[in-house]
């Protein structure tokens, strides 16, 4: 099947230090799959899921690559045409349900106003969507709910919220940005779970960010692993579990907790690894000013 | 922790109260200054100078809280320098508040040049003394009420700007605002609809702190005669007046002084205590 998103040697810098942060980061979604992308925090992984939505911080600019939706390429786009393709065919599950409803906005705008502003539904099909979908994360009494502020509610409710806005206007790719890691880890499995069963019934392809393996293995079907801005491998979770190829990600898998011995004492990721990934992209970096 | 936002929300409801009623009072006595006032405000008689307040001896009926050297009436003075008082405060408060939020908003926004040029404006403005510039100020556009105001909005825009800038700035990096662009909201509308009912609270809070200082501005100006004509009343005249007999008669300082404290404290008390009522995160 087609890649509905594809970024080929995407890279990206600080604008005033011309730091890279991004290193030629290639990546596929096929349609309805979930890509898992796996690195420590600072890897910049958040980076490539602002860069495929377009919103990318001031700070950084993009040097080189290109960013297909549905073999459009983003980077290419008019402004206009670019919020549209983004705006009908993505949605975000941002990483921290504090900030990520607006404090003095009621629910049930804040889902609705996307339908009805932006892909020009009815206002009272707006609002029977939102209701039914809100149902769909068991919010109960959805009708209610979207008449409350963000704070009468729990974070992980708040979170559902945001799931369900997510799916409600079925995009084709959602970019879902640790959404667990701001929650407990009761919580946390439940919204996985929840995650997992909607992207299932919607066929939704996902792009999951996250710093967890263990998350990747019960969720995802391929991962790229990233570090310092640099796929140094992208495979099936299968294989990657089984003997996975790069020594930074063998080292990364052992730093993961089994579930199953719980307790277990964890590696850190050794020094002589991080050193050997370090002067890779040294090298890389080298080459990079090379030719560019 | 249930006790202790009860109190909170206790104490600023009765700051919320305390300072809205000495407001209402205010507003009141400036709108309906002609009906209220015992006395007219500009009427002279020198038999009747300095006559004490009503608890004192040798007060005279009528003249509630006595009278000045010229023997004008110290309430219906101070009633019809409430109207100055206010009419300062609401025009230069407005236009502050509008223009310093307008470029606040647009430089935390948007940032980039737009951002380096206000913050550029905003360093500059705030190197001038303000006292000095506003004395500038007037100096170049001549004494009168609207000189004031005005020069007050050029000297305070950047209170609100520094302050908006801030906010916006803060808020603009919340997931929320990340999730409308994704939307495929337009940036005018992300600010307008998603950012600026976050910063209303401070803008509130900030309007009216803007306005407690625009009266005591109108009063030093009106201190050191540079407002409006000697003869009107205002809080500010009646205080230098009153500062030149303060031993014989205490009353025509003390009052306006009263009045002008009490109203700045309120200006000041009412916007927190909005923010606290209306800011959805600490409601
Ligand atoms: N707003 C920003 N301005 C400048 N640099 C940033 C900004 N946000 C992140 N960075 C830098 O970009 C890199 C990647 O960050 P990010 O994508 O957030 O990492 P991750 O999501 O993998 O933890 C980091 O080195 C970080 O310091
Ligand atoms: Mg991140």
């Amino acid at each position: 099947m087609s890649a509905f998103l594809e970024i080929r040697n995407l890279s990206a810098r600080l604008r005033d230090t011309g730091e890279r942060v991004l290193r030629s980061v290639s990546l596929e979604v096929p349609v309805g799959a979930v890509q898992g992308l796996v690195g420590e925090s600072g890897a910049g992984k958040s980076m490539i899921g602002r860069a495929v939505l377009g919103v990318l911080p001031k700070a950084v600019e993009i040097v080189e690559g290109e960013i297909l939706l549905e073999g459009r390429d983003l980077l290419k786009a008019k402004p206009s045409e670019r919020r549209r393709l983004i705006g009908t065919r993505t949605a975000l599950i941002p990483q921290d349900p504090l900030t990520a409803l607006n404090p003095s906005r009621r629910i049930g705008p804040q889902i609705t106003d996307r339908l009805v502003d932006i892909l020009g539904w009815e206002k009272a099909r707006a609002t029977a969507r939102a209701a039914e979908i809100l149902a769909e994360v068991d919010i109960p009494q959805p009708e209610r709910v979207m008449r409350l502020y963000p704070h009468e509610l729990s974070g992980g409710m708040r979170q559902r919220i945001l799931i369900a806005s997510a799916f409600a206007a079925e995009p084709k790719l959602i970019v879902a940005d640790e959404p667990t890691t701001a929650l407990d880890v009761t919580v946390q499995k439940q919204i996985l779970h929840l995650i997992s069963q909607m992207q299932a019934r919607h066929g939704t392809a996902l792009l999951f960010v996250t710093h967890d393996l263990g998350v990747v293995a019960k969720i995802c079907d391929s991962l790229s692993v990233l570090y310092a801005g640099k796929v140094v491998e992208e495979t099936t979770v299968q294989k990657f579990f089984a003997a996975p190829q790069h020594p930074y990600s063998a080292a990364l898998l052992a730093a993961t907790p089994r579930h199953t011995d719980a307790g277990a004492s964890l590696e850190p990721v050794p020094r002589a690894v991080l050193d050997a990934v370090s002067a890779e992209i040294a090298a890389d970096d080298a080459s990079w000013r090379r030719h560019g | 922790m249930l006790d202790g936002r009860g109190a909170v929300k206790r104490r600023a409801g009765a700051r919320l109260w305390l300072s809205g009623l000495w407001l209402a009072l205010v507003v009141l006595a400036a709108v309906f200054a002609p009906l209220v006032s015992p006395q007219d405000p500009l009427a002279q008689d020198l038999m009747l100078g300095r006559l004490p307040p009503f608890w004192m001896p040798d007060h005279e009926p009528g003249f509630w809280l006595g009278t000045d050297s010229l023997g004008r009436d110290v309430l219906t003075r101070m009633i019809y320098g409430a109207r100055v008082a206010l009419v300062v405060a609401l025009s230069a408060g407005v236009a502050t508040c509008l223009i310093g939020t307008a470029l606040g908003l647009v430089a935390g926004f948007y940032r980039g040049w737009a951002d380096r040029i206000i913050g550029r404006l905003v360093d500059i403005w705030m190197a001038f003394p303000p006292v000095l510039f506003a004395i500038l100020l007037i100096a170049v556009l001549g004494t009168g009420l609207s000189s004031v105001v005005i020069a007050i909005v050029v000297i305070d825009w950047t209170r609100f700007c520094r302050v908006v800038r801030a906010e916006t700035l803060n808020q603009s990096q919340m997931d929320y605002v990340h999730s409308a662009r994704v939307a495929g909201f337009t940036r005018l509308r992300t600010l307008v609809a998603e950012i600026l009912p976050n910063v209303l609270p401070v803008i509130v809070a900030l309007l009216t702190l803007e306005m407690g200082i625009a009266v005591i501005v109108e009063a030093i100006l009106s201190f050191v005669n540079l407002s409006v004509s000697t003869d009107a009343p205002t809080w500010g005249g009646m205080i230098a007046e009153g500062r030149t007999s303060i031993y014989q008669a205490w009353w025509v300082l003390a009052f306006p002084l009263a009045a002008l404290f009490l109203t700045v404290l309120s200006f000041a008390q009412f916007g927190e205590g909005l923010r606290d009522r209306f800011d959805p995160v600490l409601r």
